[in-house]
């Protein structure tokens, strides 16, 4: 990241641009774990746990506002050019997609207390297969585009913006397999539901690591793919 | 970053309207001896074209093979560090070099295909058809009616009172002045306030009906008020001349020009649309100097 926000004359600029991207990456760290607990709440079926992510999304959302605060307050004072802007707007689109990570967390959350919250009998685990197999994408995905992001490696992100196609592929058979529960036994339809809006959720984080992927690919490039690279790599 | 060869003084260029004009074509070419600019130094409908442009002061190469083309109804801004050779650039363009001892230009510059460096060229008119503004405001020590008069009058564009009245109202309005000096106009043009003045020198510039306005530095000694109303009439005169502005300020060139060129020590770096050159630009020494990691 270094030499993408260091070397100003004005040393300050570094600082404030160094303690940005701290910011941000404080942030991507409160959005990963709550997206890895989610997870982990589901898996053990833990609700108290899932109360928590639920209650712990407010920092995430003060932590965007922090952030906007510091990126306002930055674009006032040096009027960035160049690198600089595409950095700051990099960092301040990326800041957008980690809070949606977040609430998406945040609803994975409220569908474990949904599901698991009350005495009847809980989701079968062929059911609720794709969670984990998701679960184990959207993990990896977040991982990579958080690192990537760290270092500001625009290898990394373009494998990862052009890459992980398997979890719109696991998406969409697991939308045909819950399809088939709900017509095999229509009892299943609530926990179908509850596993359908998670595994929206967790598509959606991984789009939104994709985001962040493609942000990166702008800062140090300066060349914007988004949609290029999706769409080229859609294969429905 | 891209890889350049060092700029290497070329001898024996010869002074510009002494040696046969080199035929102007509208595609880049690089000699091997320059820096290679970065981006499209030629523009569809050029008013001005400049090729292979040399300025040396005594012994120092102050302009190195600049190539360049400046489109009618554009503004172009010539941005880089005190000494990068924008301004010397600048004033190669109507020959406000020719009254410096020990400089010498080479190359071609050519406005609407003619030579300004022929010598069967009319220097003053060449003057008013490439008008100027400077860093600092100087109105004549004259009425602000005579600040505006004196140009068409000398150059016998106008032959009467009436005919100066309408040239005087009409370049005052197209600069934006004229409901501000309307009833004062014959009181003297140096005590308008500075931004005042600076349009006065602009309405002065405009009314010889130039098809070039150079301008340098032309906002620098104004508060930022006074630059807004400057930097909007720069806009709107863009629909009637073709402006070619230095400035040190970036943001300045980001908003009022549509292509901007990067100088560095006599080279011309880059040159491409403002707005992609304060976005992302090419070469390493633009963006260094852009982001302020220059020196």
């Amino acid at each position: 990241m270094s030499t993408q926000i260091e070397g100003h004359t004005i040393h300050r600029y570094d600082g404030e641009l160094r303690v940005l991207h701290d910011m941000v990456l404080n942030m991507g760290a409160m959005a990963q774990r709550q997206t890895l607990s989610a997870l982990q709440a589901m898996e053990d079926q833990d609700t108290d746990l899932a109360r928590k992510i639920i209650e712990r999304d407010q920092q995430v959302n003060e932590q965007e506002l922090r952030i906007d605060e510091e990126i306002v307050a930055i674009i006032a004072r040096r009027s960035p050019m160049a690198r600089d802007l595409r950095a700051i707007m990099s960092m301040s689109k990326a800041v957008t997609d980690l809070e949606r990570i977040g609430d998406e967390a945040a609803r994975v959350a409220e569908r474990v207390v949904r599901i698991f919250d009350n005495d009847g009998p809980g989701p079968s685990a062929s059911l609720t297969r794709d969670i984990t197999t998701m679960g184990k994408l959207v993990a990896a995905m977040l991982q990579d585009a958080l690192e990537a992001f760290r270092l500001m490696d625009v290898e990394r992100a373009e494998r990862m913006a052009a890459g992980h196609t398997e979890l719109d592929a696991e998406f969409q058979s697991s939308l045909r397999r819950l399809a088939t529960f709900v017509m095999e036994d229509s009892r299943t339809v609530g926990h179908t539901i509850n596993v359908t809006l998670i595994t929206k959720s967790l598509e959606r984080i991984g789009d939104h690591a994709r985001n962040i992927a493609e942000y990166i690919i702008y800062l140090v490039k300066g060349k914007d793919v988004r949609h290029h690279i999706r769409e080229a790599g859609d294969t429905d | 970053m891209n890889t350049i060869d060092p700029a290497i003084d070329q001898p024996g260029m010869g002074e510009v309207g002494v040696e046969a004009p080199v035929s102007i074509n509208h595609t880049a070419t690089v000699r091997r001896d320059q820096r290679e600019t970065v981006g499209n130094i030629t523009v569809p409908d050029p008013r001005m074209v400049c090729r292979n442009v040399n300025v040396h002061y005594g012994e120092k190469h102050a302009i190195k093979h600049v190539s360049l083309d400046i489109g009618s109804n554009e503004v172009v801004a010539m941005i880089g560090p005190s000494g990068c050779g924008k301004s010397t650039f600048l004033r190669c363009l109507n020959r406000m070099n020719d009254t410096i001892d020990g400089c010498r230009v080479s190359g071609e510059i050519r406005l609407e295909g003619q030579d300004i460096y022929d010598k069967k060229m009319d220097v003053v008119l060449l003057r008013a058809q490439v008008g100027m503004v400077f860093q600092k405001p100087n109105p004549f020590p004259k009425s602000i009616f005579e600040n505006v008069a004196y140009g068409p009058r000398i150059h016998g564009l106008i032959t009467n009172r009436s005919e100066a009245e309408e040239v005087v109202e009409t370049s005052l309005r197209r600069a934006g002045l004229w409901d501000e000096v309307k009833e004062r106009l014959d009181q003297p043009g140096t005590g308008l306030s500075g931004g005042q003045q600076q349009r006065l020198c602009i309405a002065r510039t405009i009314a010889v009906g130039p098809e070039v306005i150079l301008m340098d530095e032309p906002c620098s000694a104004l508060d930022p008020i006074a630059t807004a109303k400057v930097e909007e009439l720069i806009d709107e005169l863009r629909e009637n001349f073709t402006i070619a502005i230095v400035t040190h300020s970036m943001q300045q060139a980001a908003r009022v020009s549509q292509r901007t060129a990067y100088f560095h020590l006599g080279d011309l770096i880059e040159v491409g649309e403002t707005d992609h050159i304060f976005t992302a630009p090419r070469h390493q020494l633009t963006e260094d100097y852009i982001t302020g990691r220059f020196g």
